[in-house]
C-alpha cells in the first residue's frame, strides 16, 4: 500500500497490459465468464471497518461485501460464490477495466468524470455519503467557517482533496493540507495533533472515531461539504451484467419497502400481491430477462436479507460505527432510496 | 572484375558491415516494438473510451499543495502542480545528499579509528542504518516527531520568536522580494568569483613557486558582489514575525515535520552507505602511502588531505554517484509521510483524471532526466579527480 511507485508502476503495466492483450469483447460477456470460473470476482477495500474487512475467522464481512454475495445469490443462487479482491483506492479502476474484476463494490463515489471518462458504468447508489470534517472537541470548533489556517489531514486518490478546495476556497478559508498514502500514518498525525482536522466522507470519520483510544473526545462538525454517492461499478458495453448487478441493488432495497425480509421471505412467496409475486419468480419470468434463474430475488433476500437488515448488520446504530439510516432510508419513510418497480 | 569489397554477398561477411547490420536490425526491432505497443495501447483504450493523450495538463488541479517554491494555487494547471512536486522532490534531495554525504564522511573516517570506542559506534551506526528498510525508518521518524513534539498550541520556544512543535520548526523571515533574489544571485557568483580567484593564485603559486597571501583577494571576491547587489537594490528588511493563531502559527517560515522526517530518513540511510564506501575507498590506498608520506615529513592530517583522499576519490566516486542516484529515487517514498513530492502531485492528479498512462510516464520521464543528470555530473567530477596516468 505503501509502495507508490510499485503500485503504479504495476498499475500502468496492468493498464498497458489489458489495453494490448485483453481484446475488449465484453459486451454481454462477464455473465458468461463469470458462470464459466463459477465465482465472481467483487473489487473491495482491504479494511474499511463496516464495509469491508477480514473478521478473525479470515471471513470477509461488511456492507460492501454483501452487496456482492446479493449478485452472487442472483447468479449462482449461493452467496459463497464470490472471490474478493481487496484494491486500495489508486487502482481500484483499472482493475476493473482490465478485467482484474467483475464488480467494484468499494465506497466508490459515482461523479461525472469517473462515469464518462474511464470506460465505466455505475450502478445504483447504495450509500449517500458526504464529506465531512472532525476535530478534537478540545479545540471548541463549532462550524466548518472557523476552520481558517488550521492543518487538515486527508488521503489522496479519492475526490476528498478538490471537495476540500471547492469548498473552503470561495469561502476565502486558507489551510495546510497534509496528503497521507497510509491509512495508519493519516490517523495517527490527526490523534497526535500534528492536523487540527481530519477529513473524509462521513461514514469514515466514524470509523476512524470507533478506532480513537477515547472517541468522545472527537466531534464531527455539522456540515457536510460534499455529495459522495457510494455505487458499485461495472465495465462499459455490457448492460447484461449492469442490469444484473443494478437490479440485485434494488431487489434489496424493493424487499426492505414490501416488507420482505431473510425470516419471512417463505411466507411473502404465498402474497397475493402481484409484484411480489413478480419479484419472488411466483409468477412472470423476470429472471429468464436477466438470463438469470428465476428464483434469483428470493435468492438474494433468503441469503443475504434485504437493504435495511444488510445496513444494521454491518453499519447500524448497534455496531462500532452506529450509524443512523439518514439520508440512506425509504423514500416511504423521508430517505432517498427508491427501487423502480419489478413489472 | 568487380573488387571484392562491392560484392553484395561478399559486404555481407565483411565483420564491420556485419556489426553495424546488427545495430540497425535491434534498433529497428527496439523501435517497431515499442511503435505496436504505443499504437496499440492508444487504440484499444479509445475503444474502451478511456480517455487519453496530455490535454488534461492545461486544465485547471483544483487542490492545493502545502509546500511549494512557485507561487501556485488550486486555480493553476495540473502542469504546473507538477512542477511544485519535481521541485519538492529535488529540494528534499538535495539537502538529503548534502547530509548524507557529510554523515558518511566522519563515520567512514570513524569506522578506521584507532579509538576502539568510537569504531564500535561507528559500526553500529552503519549496521543498524544499513539493514533495516528505508520506509520504516521514515514511519520510524515521522512517529518521532509527532509523537515526541508537543502539539502546536503548546509549541516550545526555545528562542523568543522561534516555536517548536510537532506542527513543525517555525522562525521569522523577510519578507522577499525581486531586490532580495538579485542579492542571492549576487551572493552565488560571489562564491563562484571567490573559486576563482583562489585558482588562479593558486596556479600563479605552482609557476612561480613562491607563497603568496591570499585570502584577502578571495574574501573580496566573496563579499563584493553582494554588498554591491544590497547597494544598488536596496532590499528593504521586512521581517515576517510568527503569530499565534487559534489553530496553526502563521507567518515566518515553516519547516515541516514532513520534510524534515523525510530528509532525515534518507539522508542518515543513505549515509550508512556511502561510510562504507568512504572507508573502502581509504582502505584501497595502500599501506606504503601512509609510510612514505609520513617519512617525508607529512602529518597524519596532510597525508589524509594530500595523498591518501585523493587517491581514495578514484574509488569512491563511482559508487557514490549510485548513492545519490538511489537517495534521489528513494525521496518518492515521500507520500508515505505526506511530504508533497513529484510522486504525490502525480497520484492525485492521476487520480482526479484517471489517466494512470500518462502520469506514469510523466514522472518516469522526470526520474530518468534527473538520474541521467546527476550521473552525467558526477562522471565529469570523476574524470577531474581520477589520478592522471603517468
Amino acid at each position: 500500500m505503501n509502495l507508490t511507485i510499485k503500485t503504479w508502476a504495476t498499475l500502468g503495466l496492468l493498464a498497458a497490459a489489458s489495453a494490448v492483450f485483453a481484446s475488449p469483447a465484453y459486451a454481454q460477456a462477464t455473465l458468461d465468464a463469470v458462470k464459466k470460473r463459477g465465482k465472481i470476482l467483487c473489487g473491495v477495500s482491504p479494511s474499511s471497518a463496516g464495509y469491508s474487512y477480514a473478521d478473525d475467522k479470515g471471513v470477509r464481512k461488511g456492507f460492501d461485501s454483501d452487496v456482492c454475495r446479493a449478485v452472487s445469490s442472483a447468479v449462482f443462487g449461493a452467496p459463497d460464490k464470490v472471490e474478493f479482491v481487496p484494491l486500495n483506492t489508486n487502482i481500484r479502476f483499472q482493475a476493473l477495466q482490465s478485467g482484474e474484476i467483475d464488480v467494484l463494490s468499494r465506497q466508490t463515489t459515482m461523479t461525472f468524470s469517473r462515469d464518462n471518462s474511464l470506460g465505466l458504468d455505475f450502478g445504483p447508489v447504495v450509500f449517500y455519503d458526504g464529506q465531512g470534517l472532525m476535530v478534537n472537541s478540545k479545540l471548541g470548533v463549532k462550524s466548518a467557517s472557523e476552520l481558517s489556517q488550521a492543518a487538515i489531514c486527508l488521503l489522496p486518490g479519492t475526490t476528498t482533496l478538490q471537495n476540500l478546495e471547492d469548498y473552503f476556497k470561495p469561502r476565502g478559508i486558507k489551510y495546510e493540507s497534509v496528503v497521507f498514502e497510509d491509512n495508519n500514518e493519516w490517523r495517527n498525525a490527526f490523534f497526535s495533533g500534528r492536523c487540527d482536522v481530519i477529513t473524509t466522507d462521513r461514514s469514515d470519520l466514524a470509523s476512524v472515531r470507533a478506532v480513537a483510544n477515547d472517541p468522545k473526545q472527537f466531534v464531527i462538525l455539522p456540515e457536510t461539504i460534499s455529495k459522495e454517492p457510494l455505487a458499485p461499478v461495472v465495465r462499459q458495453n455490457d448492460s447484461n451484467w449492469k442490469d444484473i448487478v443494478s437490479w440485485s441493488v434494488y431487489t434489496l432495497i424493493a424487499a426492505e419497502e414490501y416488507g420482505i425480509t431473510q425470516a419471512n421471505v417463505d411466507e411473502k412467496l404465498q402474497s397475493k400481491e402481484p409484484e411480489v409475486q413478480r419479484m419472488l419468480g411466483v409468477s412472470g419470468d423476470l429472471g429468464k430477462m436477466l438470463n438469470l434463474d428465476n428464483k434469483w430475488a428470493y435468492n438474494i433476500i433468503k441469503q443475504n436479507g434485504n437493504y435495511g437488515e444488510l445496513f444494521e448488520r454491518s453499519l447500524g446504530e448497534k455496531t462500532p460505527l452506529g450509524l443512523t439510516r439518514g439520508p440512506n432510508q425509504l423514500w416511504t419513510k423521508g430517505g432517498l432510496l427508491y427501487s423502480p418497480p419489478f413489472r | 572484375m568487380a573488387s571484392p569489397a562491392s560484392s553484395p554477398t561478399r559486404l555481407l561477411y565483411d565483420v564491420r558491415v556485419r556489426a553495424v547490420l546488427y545495430q540497425v536490425v535491434a534498433v529497428a526491432l527496439v523501435v517497431g516494438v515499442g511503435f505496436y505497443l504505443f499504437g496499440n495501447v492508444s487504440r484499444k483504450l479509445a475503444e474502451q473510451n478511456i480517455a487519453t493523450g496530455f490535454a488534461y495538463l492545461d486544465r485547471p488541479a483544483g487542490f492545493v499543495i502545502s509546500q511549494s517554491f512557485i507561487a501556485y494555487d488550486s486555480g493553476n494547471s495540473y502542469a504546473r502542480a507538477l512542477l511544485v512536486g519535481i521541485f519538492n522532490t529535488i529540494w528534499v534531495s538535495v539537502f538529503a545528499v548534502v547530509l548524507s554525504t557529510t554523515m558518511g564522511l566522519i563515520v567512514g573516517i570513524a569506522r578506521l579509528s584507532r579509538n576502539p570506542m568510537l569504531s564500535l559506534l561507528a559500526l553500529l551506526y552503519v549496521e543498524a542504518l544499513r539493514n533495516v528498510p528505508l520506509l520504516l525508518y521514515l514511519f520510524l521518524w515521522y512517529a518521532l516527531i509527532i509523537g515526541v513534539f508537543p502539539p502546536v498550541r503548546e509549541a516550545w520556544q526555545p528562542l523568543p520568536e522561534v516555536f517548536l512543535s510537532n506542527g513543525g520548526l517555525i522562525v521569522p523571515s523577510l519578507r522577499w522580494s525581486g531586490a532580495h533574489s538579485a542579492v542571492l544571485a549576487a551572493a552565488i557568483a560571489g562564491v563562484v568569483m571567490a573559486f576563482v580567484v583562489a585558482g588562479v593564485f593558486r596556479r600563479r603559486r605552482m609557476e612561480s613557486g613562491r607563497s603568496q597571501t591570499v585570502w584577502p583577494f578571495v574574501l573580496a571576491a566573496l563579499l563584493a558582489p553582494p554588498l554591491l547587489a544590497v547597494l544598488i537594490a536596496q532590499p528593504d528588511f521586512v521581517v515576517n514575525w510568527p503569530e499565534r493563531g487559534r489553530f496553526r502559527i502563521t507567518g515566518g517560515v515553516q519547516v515541516t515535520p514532513e520534510f524534515t522526517a523525510l530528509l532525515v530518513g534518507l539522508g542518515l540511510s543513505a549515509s550508512a552507505g556511502i561510510a562504507e564506501i568512504v572507508r573502502a575507498g581509504i582502505l584501497s590506498v595502500g599501506r606504503g602511502q601512509w609510510e612514505a608520506s609520513r617519512s617525508v615529513g607529512l602529518r597524519d592530517r596532510q597525508t589524509m588531505r594530500l595523498v591518501v583522499l585523493p587517491q581514495a576519490l578514484r574509488v569512491i566516486v563511482p559508487p557514490l554517484t549510485s548513492s545519490y542516484l538511489s537517495t534521489f529515487k528513494n525521496s518518492s517514498l515521500a507520500i508515505a509521510i505526506g511530504y508533497p513530492d513529484l510522486v504525490m502531485v502525480s497520484n492525485t492528479t492521476m487520480n482526479q483524471t484517471g489517466q494512470a498512462i500518462e502520469g506514469i510516464a510523466i514522472f518516469m520521464l522526470v526520474y530518468l532526466t534527473m538520474s541521467i543528470a546527476i550521473s552525467l555530473f558526477m562522471n565529469w567530477y570523476n574524470a577531474r579527480v581520477a589520478l592522471v596516468e603517468r
